[in-house]
This record gives structure tokens, C-alpha cells and sequence, in this order.
């Protein structure tokens, strides 16, 4: 090896470093190609954040908005319903948010910024159907005698709290998540952003 | 070349070695790379004129790559959109704002189709001057001539796609042709467009043509067109046939190894033709007009014709040739004999072979009459080019029927001329 | 033999090319931010209410030096959404039942303008300044550089009323908001717009095409001694 070397040496480090040169230049012009498949500001544009008037949501009343393609559900939780969540924490299976299903603003017992105002994605965590509201309490909308009132997934019958906490030993592993979220004025929320500087 | 017998590779004991022993005992890669590259032995004295095989493979290997990102993007929909303007078009101003580093793809597509038929046009210059079609590389350059057609059918069902003005009226013209075919040549056309007009229907069967069919065709003609290249061995620019002279080993005592020498070159060949190529591209991507044509910034208009439509530059020869013939022949009428001059023109290179009959190949050794004709021809062929891009005129027409004389001369006459010019004898060995 | 190619080739440039129409000179300059600014002001206000731009979003105004706040509170009046494209304020088939026809999208106009009798800017800034009264019209109005345009002069106020005098020339009959010299700066800025618009990316293209070039060169100089150390071989 060292014999040929000493004939070879100068070109062996000529085609080195043209290789490596040519390689970056490859290496450059792989940029737009793998660039290209990323979001494009059309999709960025869709998925922007959503500014929501929540001012005429009456309370125990649900809207749903579309952030991302995907539902969004801003209700507006009544005294009754918030009373529930706390008599309900030993049924839930991860009753204090310990999973990072929400953002920390929103980690506490009713999973919100205001307590009445809960905003969370209305799909299951489950296999990503998107549950139905059984806000009334027992039999009344074909749930147990016990039911205190949530969701129900219709898929694999999950099911959630006022606070989209999932109820112990259902198909959904997790709560229901929590987008990022924050009150541009009074009555105002901008869904898919946390405040600025928070 | 001949020598297909390659030992197997044998192991050294290493990983890499065993690798490729197992690999070699299975497929013959070591054949493959020794046949071709290693042990492909080209004739020394290539010049300049030789970049342009190459080159024409690495322009595919961009239009392929770039194709296959802009399909990802781009719709085949000739609808309108919420806006007004067609879905086609729309997705691909999409692709140009939209899409990150979509414009770097787009420019590269559109610059690389003109590049394409430049390196193309000059390839096959070079096979003209040298004779490299001659005696036995008749098969090498009909895989050529068929790679050219398919090339010009790839460019022209591409061009539609962007559905602006030119897009459409180029393809409405184009299609219009066939109808010139006595008896079948309107439900021809018809058949053509799968509508009484270019649309929808038309936009996806081109798309599907431009995206699948014609580049496996042209793939596989590519690769027949190497392998009948490597069975004869290169011609070059003396016209000398390297394999009449032999060292004892067997090898052309006029060849070097086609790698590393002519990889080392052709990548010279490659930085500086990048070069030119980007130069285009970032900084004059219209080309003038000509690669990419303002009126096709409008949306497909079916109502409005644009006051001059012209074919992107690399057709215009032929379109000159179509419009050339003005007289009715046979009862038929002129169109149908501007159709048939347009088809012949492009197919006469495919009898080259056979019409050339000077003891000699390449021009350096042939006599005054070919250099003439050829010079002529090339002119002719320019002029055509140019001609075919104004709107017709007086002048215009009877020049480009002059030109066209002159380019059929060329190549109908060649028996004649080529065997009675002068020529000098060409020598055993090749000059550097 | 060379020359007699050359001049064989140019022979029929020569001989057929004809400039049938003149165009001014746009002489503005797409690097010239505050004049795009400006165009963008007079493209939202007198363009937007009949042309789309609708490959163009409003966000991307912020490339001309702009905040999405200026844009949102000056500039957008036709979306909610600042990554919205710059939509028609009318829609389409109202505009064919006004005008008989639907009024071209503008994103790409200073694209598909440009000819062989000049740039589409040219045009563009001709065309802007050479509407003129023609009671014949079914709008009021004419234009020297697009005979019997569908078009209205949109721009009236801000250039008056010219008229064609006896040499064909035009005149202006009735004073606008702006002077002449105005009048003619505004056009430029708006047209530098629209030359912007058709391509945003032309000011990056060319940097990144002085980067690639560079880099090839670069390139060039390995290759060509690599090139030169093998070929050392063969004699």
C-alpha cells in the first residue's frame, strides 16, 4: 500500500478532495428536493390559527371549529358540570393531566385558561374518531344510571369528563388534547398559538 | 466490447471483499463495471464534441428527478377553480410561490427541457461530422433517431401540461395535423384528443404520456442505444477503427479505459455545462421567450387564439418545413404534404447509413462537396429554426421553401455527392 | 467561413424584425421596496376591486418590508385570513354580466405582457398612461396601447382626462389629482409591483444563482486538475 502511495498520493488526495467538494454541491442541491415535500404555504395558510368569537357562546352551550383539519370544540361549561369533574377523578385514568396532553397553562383540575371555557380537539386518542357530546346526566342519553355527563367515542365507546379526561380501563389511552390556545381580548380566543412571550 | 469474459471477482478475505464476491457469484457486476467503464476502451483522441453523450444523460437524469417532484405538486385538471382560472395552471404557480423551493424544480424542468434538444442537436451534429452512424453503428444511431422521436413526443405532451395559451393552441395545432390524413384524419384527431377540443381528456392522457410511457420508452431505448455502442466500440473524430489494431493483450493500441479517463473529463464537461445551465436558470429562466414563452403565462383560453402561436423553439425547424409547402399534389392538398415533408424530415436521419457512400467517415478527411452540403444544411437548418419562430410572411415563406430544398438536398442527394467528392485517406492510427 | 455563418444566420433577424409598436421604458427597479410599497397601495385600491392576484397570498407582502399588522389594517380588504391569496372583491360571473368578460387574473401579467417590442413592465407602463377619451366606446374610454380595451381608466382621478388632438397625439384636456411627472411616478411604483408579483423570488434566484455559479467554479478548478493528473498518463 505505501509503495503505490508514493506514485499515487497526489492524485489519491486530488480525487478526495474533488469528491468531497462534488459532495457538498450534491449534498446542496438535495436542499430543494427535500425541502419541497414540507408544508407549503398553502397548507400553512390552512393550518394557521383560528380566531374564535366566543362571546355568544351561552353557557352549557358547545361550538365546534376546524383548526388544522381537525374539530374543535370551545364549551362553555356550566357551575354543574365543572362540580362533577373533581367527584370524578377516581374513575379517570390520568385524573391530574399528568400526560402532556395539554399545554402547561391548561394543567390544572378543569384543564382550561378560564375554568368555564374548555378547548380542547374533539378527536379520540384512541384511533381518531371524533366522539359525540352526552352532556346529560344517566340514563337519559343511553349511558349507565351513573353517567355524569361527557363524551362518548362512538368507534370503541371511550369515554370522556367535562374536561376530556378519559374514564379508566376504555380503548383511549389518553385524554383528549388540549391545543395551544390563548384570549386575545375579552370573548376572543386565537386557537393554534400560545400567547406570545409566554 | 467483445470481451464479455470477465473473471468473477475473488475475495481478499474482508468484508467489503466477501460482499462482493457474493454479490459477483450472482450478478455480474464486476462484468458490468469492466464492460462499460473499466475496461471499455474509447478512443483516445475524443474532443470536444464528445461531451454531449454524457451530457444528454445527465440532463435525463434532471428531468427525471425534477419530474418526479413536480407530479407531487402539480394537477392535471383543465377545470376552473374557485377563481377562475384552471386548475392546471393554477397548481402550477402553486408549485412556482406555494411550494418551498418549488421554483429552483420548475426552472430546472423548463430550462432542462431546451437544454435536452441543445446537447441533443449537437450529439447528433457530432455523428453527422464524424460519421459515426456509418458501417457498423447503423443500429447505435437508429436507437438514436428513435430516442430523438420519442424525445420530441415527450417535449410536445409535456408543453401541454401547463395549460396556458401556447400549451393549448400549440397542442390544438399539433393534434390538427393528423386531420390532414386523407379519409381517417378527423376521427383520428378526434381519437387523439378524446374531445371536439383540446381538454380535460386530453390534458390527463398527455399527462399520463409525459410522466409514463415515453420515459420508460426513451429509458430503454437509452439503454440499447449504449449497449449497441459498447458492442462496436466508439467511433471518433478520425474515423478510425481503434479495434484494427491491437496490443497482444487485446486491447486497441488507440483506446484508454473509459474510466477514470473519460469520467475525470466528463465531469469537467459536466461543471461546465452546469455552469451554462444555471446561468439560465437563475438568471434569464424565460430564455427571451424562447424556453419559456410569455403568452403562456395566460391561462388555456379555448376562445381566444393568441395573434401568433409558434412552437417552443427546438420544433421550429420542422414547423418551417411544414408550412413550406403551399401546393396542392395528387389531389391532395397542401397541408397534407406539409404533414408529410414535417414527418420526413424528422425521419431522414434514420437513413443516413445508407445514403452515405464515401470511403471515408469523419469530415476531416472528406473533400469540398460534403463540407459545402453539410455547411449548408446546418444553415438551412438555422434559418428554418428562426423562421418557424416569425409569424408568415412573403419572404419568410419563400425562403423557408429554399431552406427546405437545401435540407432534403442534404441528405437525398448524399449518395451522389458523397461518392464523387474528393477525400483524402483516412490514417491507420487516430491523431491527437 | 465562420462570418459568412454568422451573417447568414442574422441575415433574416435583420431582415424581418420590426418594432410595430413602441413602448416606453419602465423606469423603475423591483429593489426599490418603498415604490413596491406604494404599488401595492394603488394595486389593493384601483386594481383588486376587478383583477384577482389569486396565486398571490397577502402574507408574502411582508417580503416588501411590510408587518402583517401594516398589511392586515391597510392593505387587506378582500380576506379575513393573512395567508389568504389577493381574491376579486366581485366575482366572476357578476364581472362577465359588467363587462362581457372576466377580467384577467394579475398575478402574472408583467409576465405574459412581455413580446419581442419589450418587457411586460414596458407595456405595462405604457399602457397605464395612454388611456384617452373616445365617446365611440361603450366605457367613455380608449387606449393607444390596446385598441378598444374593455377596460375603464381606472386611474382617471389621479391622471385626468386626456383626449387625442388632431396629430394623433395625446392631450391632456382635464387635470387630475396628480401631475403629470406624479402620474408617471405612480404608474412606475405600480407596475414595479406588478413585476414583483409575477415573480417574488427573482431578488433570491439571482443571489442564489451568483452562490451556484461560484461554487462551480470552485468545482471547475478540482475537476480540471483532476482531469489534467490522469490525462498526464496518456501520450
Amino acid at each position: 500500500m505505501s509503495n503505490e502511495c508514493k506514485v499515487d498520493c497526489g492524485r489519491r488526495r486530488l480525487v478526495a478532495a474533488t469528491a468531497a467538494v462534488g459532495g457538498v454541491g450534491a449534498l446542496a442541491a438535495l436542499v430543494p428536493f427535500v425541502s419541497s415535500l414540507l408544508p407549503s404555504e398553502r397548507a400553512k395558510a390552512a393550518g394557521a390559527p383560528v380566531e374564535v368569537d366566543i362571546s355568544k357562546l351561552e353557557s352549557g352551550q358547545m361550538m365546534t371549529v376546524e383548526w388544522r383539519g381537525k374539530p374543535v370544540w370551545i364549551i362553555n361549561r356550566t357551575k354543574d358540570m365543572l362540580e362533577t369533574l373533581p367527584k370524578l377523578d377516581g374513575e379517570m385514568a390520568d385524573p391530574k393531566s399528568e400526560k402532556k396532553m395539554q399545554p402547561d397553562y391548561a394543567k390544572n383540575e378543569t384543564r382550561s385558561i378560564k375554568p368555564e371555557i374548555m378547548v380542547v380537539v374533539g378527536i379520540c386518542t384512541h384511533l381518531g374518531c371524533s366522539p359525540s357530546s352526552k352532556f346529560k346526566k344517566g340514563a337519559e342519553e343511553g349511558m349507565a344510571a351513573d353517567w355524569m355527563g361527557g363524551f362518548l367515542c362512538p368507534c370503541h365507546g371511550s369515554t370522556f369528563d367535562f374536561a376530556g379526561r378519559v374514564y379508566k380501563s376504555k380503548p383511549a389511552p389518553d385524554n383528549l388534547e388540549v391545543p395551544p390556545h390563548y384570549y386575545m381580548a375579552e370573548g376572543r380566543i386565537l386557537i393554534g398559538e400560545d400567547k406570545k412571550g409566554a | 466490447m467483445a470481451n464479455t469474459n470477465f473473471e468473477k471477482y475473488k475475495s481478499d478475505g474482508s468484508l467489503q471483499g466477501n460482499l462482493l464476491e457474493w454479490v459477483d457469484a450472482r450478478f455480474p457486476a464486476t462484468a458490468m463495471w469492466k464492460g462499460h467503464l473499466s475496461e471499455y476502451y474509447a478512443p483516445k483522441n475524443f474532443n470536444f464534441w464528445y461531451f454531449f453523450g454524457s451530457l444528454a444523460l445527465l440532463v435525463l437524469v434532471i428531468q427525471i428527478v425534477t419530474g418526479i417532484f413536480l407530479v407531487m405538486h402539480y394537477k392535471p385538471d383543465a377545470a376552473l377553480n374557485a377563481d377562475g382560472v384552471p386548475v392546471a395552471f393554477a397548481s402550477v404557480e402553486y408549485i412556482m410561490r406555494d411550494v418551498p423551493w418549488g421554483w429552483v424544480i420548475r426552472y430546472m424542468h423548463s430550462t432542462g427541457a431546451s437544454a435536452f434538444f441543445i446537447v441533443v442537436y449537437l450529439h447528433m451534429f457530432r455523428g453527422m461530422m464524424y460519421g459515426s452512424y456509418r458501417k457498423p453503428r447503423e443500429l447505435t444511431w437508429l436507437f438514436g433517431v428513435g430516442i430523438f422521436l420519442c424525445l420530441m413526443g415527450e417535449a410536445f405532451f409535456g408543453y401541454l401540461l401547463p395549460w396556458g395559451q401556447m400549451s393549448f393552441w400549440g397542442a390544438q395545432v399539433i393534434v390538427n395535423l393528423f386531420s390532414a390524413i386523407p379519409l381517417i384524419g378527423d376521427p383520428l384527431s378526434i381519437w387523439l384528443r378524446g374531445d371536439f377540443v383540446i381538454g380535460d381528456a386530453t390534458l390527463n392522457r398527455f399527462f399520463s404520456f409525459h410522466v409514463i410511457a415515453f420515459p420508460l420508452v426513451i429509458i430503454g431505448l437509452i439503454a440499447a442505444h449504449i449497449l449497441a455502442l459498447h458492442e462496436t466500440g466508439s467511433n471518433n473524430p478520425d474515423g478510425v477503427e481503434i479495434k484494427a489494431k491491437k496490443n497482444d493483450k487485446g486491447i486497441p493500441l488507440d483506446g484508454i479505459p473509459f474510466h477514470p479517463y473519460y469520467t475525470v473529463k466528463d465531469i469537467v464537461g459536466v461543471v461546465v455545462f452546469l455552469m451554462a445551465f444555471s446561468a439560465i436558470m437563475f438568471f434569464a429562466p424565460e430564455g427571451g421567450g424562447y424556453f419559456l414563452e410569455y403568452n403562456n403565462f395566460y391561462p388555456a383560453d379555448p376562445l381566444k387564439t393568441p395573434s401568433h402561436i409558434a412552437p417552443v423553439w427546438y420544433f421550429t425547424p420542422y414547423y418551417s418545413i411544414l408550412r413550406a409547402m403551399v401546393w396542392p399534389i395528387f389531389g391532395l392538398d397542401a397541408k397534407f404534404w406539409g404533414v408529410v415533408a414535417m414527418g420526413a424530415s424528422v425521419v431522414i436521419f434514420a437513413f443516413l447509413p445508407w445514403l452515405d457512400r464515401s470511403p471515408v467517415k469523419s469530415i476531416r478527411y472528406r473533400g469540398p462537396i460534403y463540407k459545402t452540403f453539410l455547411t449548408l444544411f446546418v444553415i438551412s437548418f438555422f434559418i428554418l429554426g428562426y423562421l418557424g419562430t416569425q409569424a408568415p410572411s412573403y419572404w419568410g415563406e419563400k425562403i423557408s421553401q429554399l431552406c427546405s430544398l437545401i435540407y432534403f438536398g442534404f441528405f437525398l442527394l448524399m449518395p451522389w455527392y458523397s461518392k464523387i467528392d474528393k477525400y483524402r485517406p483516412a490514417p491507420d492510427r487516430v491523431t491527437m | 467561413m465562420k462570418k459568412i455563418l454568422i451573417a447568414f444566420l442574422f441575415a433574416p433577424i435583420v431582415a424581418f424584425a420590426s418594432g410595430s409598436v413602441h413602448l416606453d421604458k419602465w423606469p423603475g427597479t423591483v429593489a426599490d421596496k418603498p415604490a413596491l410599497q406604494n404599488g401595492a397601495k394603488l394595486f389593493v385600491n384601483y386594481c383588486l376591486n376587478c383583477h384577482g392576484a389569486s396565486y398571490m397570498r397577502y402574507n408574502r407582502l411582508t417580503e416588501l418590508g411590510l408587518t402583517e399588522q401594516q398589511i392586515k389594517d391597510n392593505l387587506m380588504f378582500t380576506a379575513d385570513k393573512i395567508g389568504e391569496p389577493m381574491r376579486v372583491a366581485a366575482r366572476a360571473g357578476e364581472q362577465r354580466a359588467w363587462f362581457g368578460a372576466t377580467p384577467p387574473d394579475l398575478t402574472v401579467i408583467a409576465r405574459a405582457r412581455a413580446s419581442a417590442d419589450g418587457s411586460g413592465a414596458d407595456w405595462l407602463y405604457t399602457y397605464l398612461r395612454q388611456f384617452y377619451r373616445d365617446d365611440k366606446r361603450p366605457t367613455g374610454w380608449n387606449n393607444l396601447a390596446f385598441e378598444n380595451v374593455g377596460m375603464p381608466h381606472i386611474l382617471w382621478e389621479l391622471q385626468g382626462e386626456q383626449v387625442l388632438n388632431k396629430d394623433h397625439k395625446l392631450e391632456l384636456a382635464v387635470p387630475g389629482k396628480l401631475s403629470p411627472k406624479e402620474y408617471d411616478q405612480a404608474v412606475s411604483d405600480l407596475v414595479g409591483f406588478l413585476v414583483w408579483m409575477a415573480e417574488p423570488m427573482q431578488e433570491q434566484r439571482k443571489q442564489l444563482g451568483i452562490f451556484v455559479i461560484l461554487f462551480l467554479c470552485v468545482l471547475f478548478g478540482f475537476a480540471y486538475a483532476l482531469k489534467k493528473e490522469y490525462w498526464k498518463d496518456i501520450k
